[in-house]
């Protein structure tokens, strides 16, 4: 039965249209790759191939490896440092914001408490209002706090996720049976068990793509830690590079290490990305079409 | 005696059945224990997000509505205290011509670039989704590739192909003989739109091309059979089911386009054209850091913010009024 179909829909089309689609679509990956691809043979350049090479080809003596060891241990290795800052900001503020949203969509699924639809309400007008907006008022707050400058004020802020609790709700609904917890609850566990030992492993697709969202969403903030911190110690790579590309007029060569830092960053992501396609999916479905 | 009525009530009240009442009360237990337990859930993520949400809002309203004041001669030095101004600071902030022309710079960027893109990703979504098998996830992937380079690496990268020294974009359009200037106050605004529709349309073609995998193969497979063509499968039966993806992405997008920062502060040291006033937010930004004044930034994060939820809602409102003339 499913065969024909298959075969069917893989032959319908005329070749005509199939060369028209394919080219369409290697036009769009151009667009998309090229910016990347120049930065690939960009990184195998230093600051006067830069300039006076065609940016598309390579220029004489490539050595990629060497620029980008020189961008490791310029100014005593102040990129390693705003490295370990991105993945410690993006790292434990994910994991940490992917349990909080677990728990408190977990909640909002399964436990029917008075005022249950005001708090996703207010989670929903959490989700659509601008993150940027809310950045300078937080600076406001925090430094009246004596927050401001301080690790904290990067990583507070980065472990709330409406979008990750709207998200969990969602699934722990349509994931999590009534009857499973009933059961686990008449063999006499507690709930706090329960949410660890069947909710949390039944939401876990969710959780993967929470913490995906997170992570690259708080890789890519700069509104915050550029309102935030003025330490260069505590910059996430993204602040670290446009201090350098302020600086470059003066200093040339740092045209180079913003390239070789650029391709540096971008690259871990990117992988993570595609190897976790899969994970971006799901979770988006979960999110449009019920929504 | 109080030990007598004590001793006999009590196995009174065992003996005599009560179901009502008794059945209230186990509800009544179970139902503290699950708020108890509700709580415990729910209260670390909303007293987090009351700190970053809710108190820094009340806290920009608040400012919004005072100003510095300074009592020393001539306004100078002396001690500093906080007065209440009123609306003065949304006044000042209206009356800032380059706010405005800020915000009317958002708003024609986004009603371009917003349509664009969506349209972009709705293409490849539907060339994607009727291709045949060869290729189809290099070229997904490609197309969310962009995704996963930050705005500001973003910007660096393509500030390079725009700018003349170095830019072999600049350098192929020479040998063409034209003159090109990506930079110029003309064409910056749309230099910038470009690293925008670069970054974000394969996201938003994943997301409708999650949507478009939730509909049953059959419904495209009966059009066809009813003799439609691949060309009004996608107009009458793809396009109207992907519809809550599409609104979904244009409202993210009108979100993220108020927003607009990064881009235009990254490329400013290489664009003359693009001054502290470029986006409100940019103004924002200079209010407080460099003008040094936060109470008027205060005001205007407080504007942006209201508009965002203004033009979101108002967005959900209109399709979704239309969409109710239509079951009509």
């Amino acid at each position: 039965m499913t065969r024909p179909t298959v075969r069917s829909r893989t032959t319908l089309p005329p070749v005509r249209y199939r060369i028209i689609t394919a080219s369409l679509l290697t036009v769009a990956a151009l667009y998309f790759l090229v910016p990347v691809y120049w930065l690939v043979v960009s990184t195998t350049k230093n600051s006067a191939e830069l300039f006076g090479t065609f940016g598309f080809w390579f220029a004489g003596h490539p050595d990629p490896l060497g620029h980008l060891a020189d961008v490791l241990t310029y100014d005593h290795g102040i990129y390693a440092r705003w490295f370990a800052n991105s993945l410690l900001y993006a790292g434990i503020g994910a994991v940490c914001a992917t349990l909080l949203s677990a728990a408190a969509g977990y909640a909002l699924a399964k436990f029917p408490f008075p005022g249950r639809e005001a708090v996703f309400n207010l989670v929903l007008a959490g989700v659509l209002i601008p993150g940027t907006a809310l950045a300078l008022p937080l600076y406001f707050l925090f430094s009246a706090m004596g927050l401001a400058d301080t690790y904290w004020a990067v990583l507070i802020p980065s472990v709330v996720s409406p979008f990750g609790v709207y998200l969990c709700r969602i699934y722990a609904t349509a994931a999590v049976p009534d009857s499973l917890l009933e059961a686990a609850r008449i063999d006499g566990a507690g709930e706090a068990r329960i949410f660890a030992g069947v909710g949390l492993r039944l939401m876990t697709p969710a959780l993967v793509t929470v913490f995906l969202f997170q992570f690259v969403h708080i890789w890519n903030n700069y509104f915050l830690p550029l309102v935030m911190l003025s330490d260069s110690d505590l910059y996430p790579i993204q602040l670290g590079l446009t201090s350098w590309t302020g600086y470059a007029d003066r200093q040339p060569v740092l045209y180079q290490y913003t390239v070789g830092g650029a391709f540096l960053s971008v690259v871990p992501l990117m992988v993570l990305m595609t190897v976790l396609q899969r994970y971006w999916r799901t979770g988006l479905t979960e999110g449009s079409v019920k929504a | 005696m109080s030990r007598d009525t004590l001793g006999r009530t009590a196995p009174d009240t065992a003996r005599r059945p009560d179901p009502p009442g008794r059945r209230r009360r186990r509800i009544s237990r179970t139902e503290t224990r699950n708020a108890r337990a509700a709580a415990a859930f729910v209260l670390p993520f909303l007293a987090l997000f009351g700190l970053c949400f809710v108190a820094p809002i009340g806290y920009a309203v608040q400012q919004s509505l005072h100003r510095t004041e300074r009592t020393g001669p001539l306004g100078l030095g002396g001690n500093e205290h906080e007065a209440f101004a009123g609306l003065a600071n949304y006044a000042h902030a209206l009356a800032d011509e380059r706010f405005l022309a800020g915000f009317g710079r958002v708003l024609l960027f986004g009603a371009v670039q917003i349509p664009l893109m969506i349209a972009l990703a709705t293409a490849l979504a539907l060339l994607l989704e009727s291709a045949g098998a060869r290729g189809i996830a290099f070229f997904r992937s490609a197309f969310f590739l962009p995704y996963g380079v930050p705005g500001v690496i973003a910007s660096i990268l393509w500030g390079f192909l725009y700018v003349p020294g170095i830019s072999p974009l600049v350098k192929i359009a020479d040998a063409a003989g034209w003159d090109v200037d990506f930079l110029s106050r003309g064409t910056v605004l749309w230099s910038i739109a470009n690293i925008v529709t670069w970054q974000f349309t394969g996201y938003n073609m994943l997301v409708l091309i999650a949507q478009l995998k939730s509909v049953p193969g059959e419904l495209y497979e009966a059009a066809r059979i009813d003799g439609a063509s691949a060309w009004q499968v996608a107009r009458h039966v793809k396009l109207p089911l992907i519809r809550p993806a599409l609104v979904l992405t244009t409202v993210f997008s009108i979100i993220g386009t108020l927003q607009l920062f990064a881009e235009p502060m990254v490329l400013r040291p290489l664009a003359s054209s693009i001054d502290s006033g470029f986006t409100p937010n940019l103004h924002a930004y200079s209010e407080a850091f460099v003008g040094n004044n936060p109470h008027v930034a205060a005001a205007e994060s407080v504007l942006l913010a209201l508009v965002a939820c203004v033009l979101s809602f108002g967005f959900l409102r209109l399709v979704g009024g239309r969409a109710k003339e239509r079951r009509r």
